[in-house]
């Protein structure tokens, strides 16, 4: 039985490879050109089949079911003697409850996850951070590490120096400390890897797609950090180097303004990529994927051909094909 | 349009990409993000188009009608531009704010095809000094991504392609007031000579050089751009085979406007026109290809519209 299922994927790798072969030489025998306008006849179907059977999806006012049996979770409500979806998402069922998983939607925090957010507002004794959630999540002054690194009582002159350490538009990384009652999140940077974020790029995807993992900062094999933010915020930069660590203030600026390499810079270039190539796909984002992704879009020599439809659907389909082998093994 | 919030690091980090020719996205200077190009997607409308260059959604749609040509031109027919912010395209856009864009970039188009070099009005007469069509271009902005130009001019082009003029079939002079009788088959029509129509560039100053068609987070590092409208070579928008024997139209700039708090230096000014007439002739040459595609595509079977489904 198994042997069979394997023999299908081949085949169809096989088939989807013959294909491709075709396209490349076509590619290989074009000069790569600076723009590219296509019809919307020739658009690409972005859908990328995994192994399993595509779970069964609930539109906004679908009957779930006439049973008045079941508890109603979040994303249902009851009418007419029936349970109804009032998003559109997969049903989730534990015991007697139904709940309603969106697609696409805001960030909601849970204690303990790693959030990657924009400085908003300075505030009294507290900083007003972006998390792609319903409402603005709050970082306190008594939440941060002081630079110096002292464990003391936060006086009037650090209130002062509050746009010091953060200022507006400034980027951290942050664990989730506390959720209150209206669903705000309540941040925390209090260890050596949080903190302001320096030179690189940040990608902006669904939370849905970000799976809860025990890390979340990863260092690819490629020579670039990844910080993979629960909130569908992606910050790719540049490996670290051992400078910020010493906390010299001069050192750390003047490292900050420095400019990054050309084969890091294409590396970047490479992941955000790949990255937005496996979001259009709508698969799921964690550091395995990535490096899948990353690996198999080596055979693009021009970073800029992934931005290509065709192309991210290769890249995605092709990660898709090595996650199903490392899950049948 | 207001910028987006950046960090100091980022937008340090982007300048320096610029500076290297090498974007974060991998994209040189003069590169434009894949675009999408459906044209007759409305099917009350004369001609129309949309186009889809990352999250930029422009529809437009004209109208033809016909008037008396102004007495000055008596052999020239007329052409308006009128561009809608949809609320829906962004937050900004709410109520009375897309107005003065709305406003900047029916202005920039009108000047840009105001030259007859641009787009030759006389093809739009009917009779000379008595009655000429007008053309009504109505640019819809359905999703603002940046790059709004250069994505109105493209949009434009390609539904000023896809427009039909009916023909006149009888005409009856009844001492100086002219009676016209239009065709009422739908399949008598002609076709407009758009190739020379101008497509406006966008560069974006950021640090010491230009880009072409920035993303939002680059276009909040920049604080000046320069927009020039550069004319099409009509070689590219010829379907017969003769079309290569041709020769090259020399290419024109017929506007050019700045928008932005910032300022030019002379040099980078004229580099930057440079930049921006090297960029609109790979743009010109891929519209015309990709319509010309699409018009042999629905020469013989019945168009099936993708629209707005997907």
């Amino acid at each position: 039985m198994v042997s069979h299922h394997i023999i299908i994927l081949v085949y169809e790798f096989v088939v989807h490879n013959s294909q491709l072969a075709k396209r490349e030489l076509k590619k290989t025998l074009e000069m790569v050109s600076h723009v590219s306008i296509k019809l919307a006849s020739e658009r690409v179907n972005h859908s990328v089949a995994s192994n399993n059977d595509p779970p069964r999806f609930y539109t906004p006012g679908e009957v779930i079911t006439g049973i008045q049996d079941f508890m109603r979770g979040h994303g249902t409500y009851a009418e007419d003697d029936c349970l109804k979806a009032s998003v559109a998402g997969v049903m989730q069922k534990v015991n007697k409850l139904i709940c309603i998983r969106p697609l696409k939607s805001r960030y909601v925090g849970e204690i303990g996850d790693v959030v990657v957010g924009r400085v908003l507002e300075v505030q009294q004794k507290r900083w007003k951070v972006d998390t792609n959630s319903r409402l603005d999540s709050i970082l306190q002054l008594s939440s941060v590490n002081l630079p110096g690194g002292e464990l003391r009582r936060r006086s009037e002159e650090d209130e002062q120096m509050m746009r010091k350490h953060l200022q507006e538009g400034d980027l951290i990384s942050a664990e989730v400390q506390n959720v209150f009652s209206d669903g705000s999140l309540s941040l925390h940077t209090r260890s050596l890897k949080y903190g302001k974020l320096s030179q690189g790029t940040l990608i902006k995807v669904f939370p849905s797609l970000i799976k809860r993992r025990k890390n979340h900062f990863h260092n690819l094999p490629c020579a670039v950090s990844v910080i993979i933010g629960n909130n569908g915020y992606i910050w790719i930069s540049p490996h670290k180097s051992d400078i910020l660590m010493e906390g010299n203030k001069d050192a750390i600026e003047n490292y900050e303004i420095q400019p990054v390499g050309k084969s890091e810079r294409e590396t970047m270039a490479r992941v955000k990529n790949c990255i937005l190539a496996l979001v259009a796909s709508k698969m799921m984002l964690d550091d395995t994927s990535i490096m899948f992704a990353f690996e198999e879009s080596l055979k693009y020599d021009n970073v800029k051909e992934l931005l290509d439809p065709e192309a991210m659907l290769d890249v995605a389909f092709l990660t898709q094909h090595r996650i199903n082998i490392i899950a049948e093994e | 349009m207001a910028g987006l919030l950046l960090s100091s690091t980022e937008k340090v980090f982007i300048v320096h990409g610029v500076q290297e020719d090498f974007r974060s996205d991998g994209r040189s200077n003069i590169d434009y993000r894949p675009m999408e190009l459906e044209t007759d997607v409305v099917s009350h409308a004369s001609g129309s188009a949309r186009l889809r260059l990352a999250n930029t959604d422009i529809l437009v749609g004209i109208k033809t009608e016909i008037d008396t040509p102004k007495p000055d031109k008596p052999d020239m027919g007329k052409i308006e531009f009128f561009v809608d912010c949809s609320a829906n395209a962004t937050p900004e856009f709410e109520g009375r704010g897309g107005e003065n864009l709305a406003s900047s970039i029916s202005n920039t188009m009108q000047r840009a095809y105001h030259s007859s070099q641009a787009f030759d009005l006389k093809q739009l007469c009917i009779v000379e000094g008595k009655q000429c069509w007008k053309l009504y271009v109505d640019i819809l902005i359905l999703e603002c991504g940046g790059n709004l130009f250069d994505a109105v001019s493209l949009a434009t082009k390609a539904a000023l392609f896809n427009t039909r003029i009916p023909l006149v079939k009888a005409l009856l002079m009844d001492g100086g007031n002219v009676d016209l009788q239009l065709s009422d088959d739908p399949y008598d029509f002609k076709f407009l000579d758009v190739g020379s129509a101008p497509l406006l560039v966008t560069l974006c100053k950021i640090g010491e050089k230009c880009v072409v068609d920035p993303s939002a987070e680059e276009e909040s590092c920049s604080v000046i751009s320069l927009i020039v409208g550069i004319t099409g070579n009509s070689k590219s928008y010829c379907a017969d085979k003769g079309a290569s024997n041709l020769s090259d139209v020399d290419i024109k700039c017929s506007t050019i406007s700045m928008n932005g708090p910032g300022s030019l230096a002379p040099k980078t000014l004229k580099n930057a026109i440079h930049q921006g007439i090297i960029a609109a002739k790979v743009l010109d040459d891929s519209l015309g290809q990709a319509l010309l595609r699409e018009r042999r595509e629905n020469i013989n079977s019945m168009k099936s519209s993708y629209g707005f489904l997907k």
